[in-house]
């Protein structure tokens, strides 16, 4: 099989890690070779936070270059611009719609450009926006946004829902079990 | 069991198994997980140090006396625990000895992009250099092997793409290696007398790690189908690059020990190409290696000595067919690492940069000060280098100089190496004023614990420096606690230190709000009607608080209600919950 790419792009303290942590795992129990790489460090300080993972029969490099996405799973809208160029031909943009203000935002250096989805659409992208927050308060926490996303990911998945499930399992502490669940199901539904 | 490991917890886990006893590190990105991870293991010693060369020196003494052990840091920290370093190639140890460095090419957490495969050259000693998580584990045990057999520490490079990606690692049990403690002065007083002897057995190890470089498995050709007629040396994160881009279509020399270099093993291996192409990051270490033996090859010519690697730009200096790729028109605004909101040091910046006070900065979560809007600080080199440099900085500008300069350094880089920059302040009477900002924790790097907080790398109570009482003991009269949240009480403490003729310090005190016993209070929210859109609330950089809609808007997820902003709104446009 070739190697598959998923990015997860995000702000610093969204919660990507859990994502691609919930990711990795499901893979490896698929029994694909995986490799998953995030930076650690400054960039948790409210900055731009990138994952890679990658899977398939063996992979070598642990990042995602241009043109070789097949997903990019983004937790806010801008940030899911931001990497376009890394984007296959015909790769998918899943995209929570929240905007969180970046800091030449707010002190008025630059402005937010509210229609980027619009033009990333013009441009041929197949974006699947999804109001992740929403979901993820209506399943009980704010922090699960993560988790709907990939619900909604895993929808152009070939793995069957109940072994994302199982992964949730694994993954997060006992009490937030069905909490995370909840949230998986109402992104893989929307 | 297969799991998937970063490479730091793999590394971690090789050390585990290798029998290591004893680590002792000062964190630093990339390399702070190989410690943390360790700490989770019972039946073995972990600590943070003060400082790297503290750390270095207390895995030597673990390993002096019989058990394996070792120190882990990033690429600046091995140049403060060079010291030690290079005189302990000639001591060698008892049991073995593993110093992990972690460089990070590309700088995504440091303040230069040095390469640490000079420092295993500098000093003789062996370096290896894994390229994935499995090979971290592997690596870390034979590090312990080859560091016994050859009488000698052994570096172990991660580079930040293998300590921070996770790939699939089998582990094993863990085995117990003790060795006698024998008193040998010849061997570890190194006084002139035995060194000069060491010395000659220094250079003899290296020959012998060179014969070891040229059969070892950790170095190894991969032959290519023969589609093309070039070969690549090629080591560590590249490795894997080389791998993405060519598959098996080209042979490969795969160097996992960077030092010393084998030199029959590469003349074969170019002996069999029509060209070979060195690719490396950083500096050309492996290129100059072999131009010094007459082979030759392409290195820093076609892949830069700049920054990181990738399959793609390995691809495009081979002038290989660029992929698929678009872009938007719309400019994305870039999105800064920041100082979180209810960062406790915003405050004191805040104050710094409303008296336009020249401030030498350190390394740490309050470097973020020096980027828009605060623009607060004037220099950041390396740890501690705020409190010597405050003294050069005012002894060469004078009286006038004295009066806007400080300086600020967190509590845990005072710690690592603050400390005697003060002593010199105190000793020969320089007028300065030191600000640090104790956030009770090592922030910049996750939350480490260090000896001001109280805690030990396990979380247990453990020794504590008092910081007042420390300053004091230097020979700092002047010494004061303000609270950053408070910014009436830092200006004052501020322009009261500055006009002091004598040395102060000035201990910025709160701790960090990411704590887990830190509790936010309820956040604040924006009275439009009073709001009269002054905007001097955007000076503070806070980033719960934006403008839109013509007036100040707080954002109730991130703010945590420290009321900082209430003090600066001259129109009490902040209000609590309730008010």
């Amino acid at each position: 099989m070739e190697t598959k790419n998923v990015m997860i792009v995000g702000v610093g303290g969204q919660g990507s890690l859990l994502a691609s942590k919930l990711l990795g795992r499901l893979l490896v129990d698929e029994g694909f070779d995986v490799k998953v790489s995030e930076v650690h460090g400054m960039s948790q300080r409210g900055g731009s936070v990138v994952t890679y993972v990658r899977f398939g029969d063996k992979v070598y490099s642990p990042v995602i270059e241009d043109g070789e996405a097949d997903f990019i799973v983004s937790f806010e809208k801008i940030e899911a611009a931001r990497y376009t160029q890394i984007l296959k031909e015909n790769g998918v943009v899943i995209v929570n719609t929240q905007q969180i203000d970046p800091m030449p935002v707010i002190i008025g250096a630059t402005t937010y450009p509210e229609n980027i989805l619009d033009e990333m659409r013009e441009k041929g992208i197949n974006v699947d926006a999804i109001d992740a927050l929403s979901l993820a308060q209506e399943a009980g926490s704010a922090k699960a946004c993560n988790i709907v996303l990939m619900g909604r990911l895993a929808k152009y998945f070939d793995i069957d829902r109940e072994k994302w499930l199982c992964a949730i399992e694994k993954c997060v502490k006992p009490q937030f079990v069905e909490l995370n669940k909840k949230a998986f199901e109402l992104g893989y539904n929307f | 069991m297969k799991q998937l490991l970063i490479g730091n917890a793999a590394v971690a886990r090789g050390l585990y198994e290798a029998g290591c006893s004893l680590i002792s590190s000062y964190p630093g990105t990339p390399s702070t997980e190989i410690t943390e991870e360790f700490a989770k293991f019972d039946d073995a010693y972990c600590e943070w140090a003060p400082n790297e060369k503290v750390a270095m020196e207390t895995a030597f003494g673990a390993a002096l006396r019989g058990k394996r052990s070792a120190c882990c840091m990033k690429h600046v920290g091995l140049n403060v625990a060079a010291d030690p370093l290079f005189t302990m190639s000639y001591t060698g140890v008892n049991a073995g000895m593993v110093i992990c460095v972690a460089d990070d090419p590309g700088m995504h957490s440091s303040q230069n992009e040095q390469d640490s495969r000079h420092y295993a050259i500098a000093a003789k000693i062996p370096m290896l250099e894994p390229s994935d998580s499995q090979e971290s584990l592997e690596f870390a045990k034979i590090a312990y092997e080859i560091s016994e057999h050859f009488d000698t520490p052994v570096l172990l490079k991660m580079c930040t793409r293998v300590a921070h990606s996770q790939s699939i690692v089998e582990t094993s049990e863990r085995q117990y290696v003790e060795k006698p403690y024998e008193k040998n002065p010849q061997k570890y007083i190194m006084a002139p007398a035995n060194a000069i002897r060491r010395h000659p057995f220094v250079e003899e190890r290296t020959k012998a790690l060179i014969e070891y470089a040229e059969s070892s498995p950790l170095n190894r050709i991969e032959e290519g189908d023969g589609f093309h007629n070039f070969g690549i040396i090629t080591s560590s994160t590249s490795y894997q690059y080389v791998k993405e881009v060519f598959g098996d279509s080209v042979s490969v020399l795969k160097l996992g020990m960077v030092n010393p270099l084998p030199v029959n093993l590469i003349k074969d291996f170019a002996a069999k190409v029509n060209q070979v192409y060195v690719i490396e990051e950083l500096d050309p270490i492996i290129e100059n290696h072999c131009k010094a033996f007459g082979i030759h090859v392409i290195g820093k010519d076609k892949f830069s000595i700049l920054g990181e690697f990738s399959q793609k730009s390995i691809a495009k200096a081979l002038d290989l067919e660029d992929k698929f790729s678009r872009s938007l028109d719309t400019e994305i605004p870039v999105r800064p690492p920041m100082m979180c909101a209810g960062c406790p040091h915003r405050g004191m910046y805040y104050v710094l940069a409303k008296n336009k006070i020249t401030v030498l900065g350190d390394i740490g979560c309050y470097t973020l000060g020096a980027a828009p809007p605060l623009n607060a600080l004037d220099m950041t080199l390396c740890m501690g280098a705020s409190v010597s440099g405050i003294h050069g900085f005012n002894t060469a500008g004078g009286e006038e100089c004295e009066k806007k300069t400080v300086c600020v350094i967190g509590d845990s880089t005072f710690m690592h190496s603050g400390i005697t920059g003060l002593v010199n302040i105190a000793y020969n009477g320089s007028n300065s004023t030191v600000i640090i900002l104790d956030n009770s924790i090592t922030g910049m790097t996750g939350h480490q614990q260090n000896p001001t907080t109280g805690y030990n790398i396990k979380g247990d109570p453990a020794g504590k420096v008092n910081l007042e009482d420390l300053c004091h003991s230097i020979g700092i009269n002047s010494v004061r606690v303000v609270d950053p949240y408070n910014l009436a009480e830092c200006e004052q403490a501020v322009k009261e230190e500055l006009e002091k003729c004598e040395p102060s310090v000035i201990i910025s005190r709160r701790p960090c709000v990411l704590l887990k016993y830190v509790k936010p209070k309820k956040p604040l929210w924006v009275n439009a009607e009073k709001c009269k859109s002054c905007k001097r609330c955007m000076k503070f950089g806070c980033p719960a608080i934006s403008f839109r809609d013509n007036h100040a808007v707080v954002d109730p997820t991130l703010c945590i209600g420290c009321g900082v902003c209430q003090q600066l709104c001259a129109f009490d446009a902040f209000e609590s919950e309730g008010e």
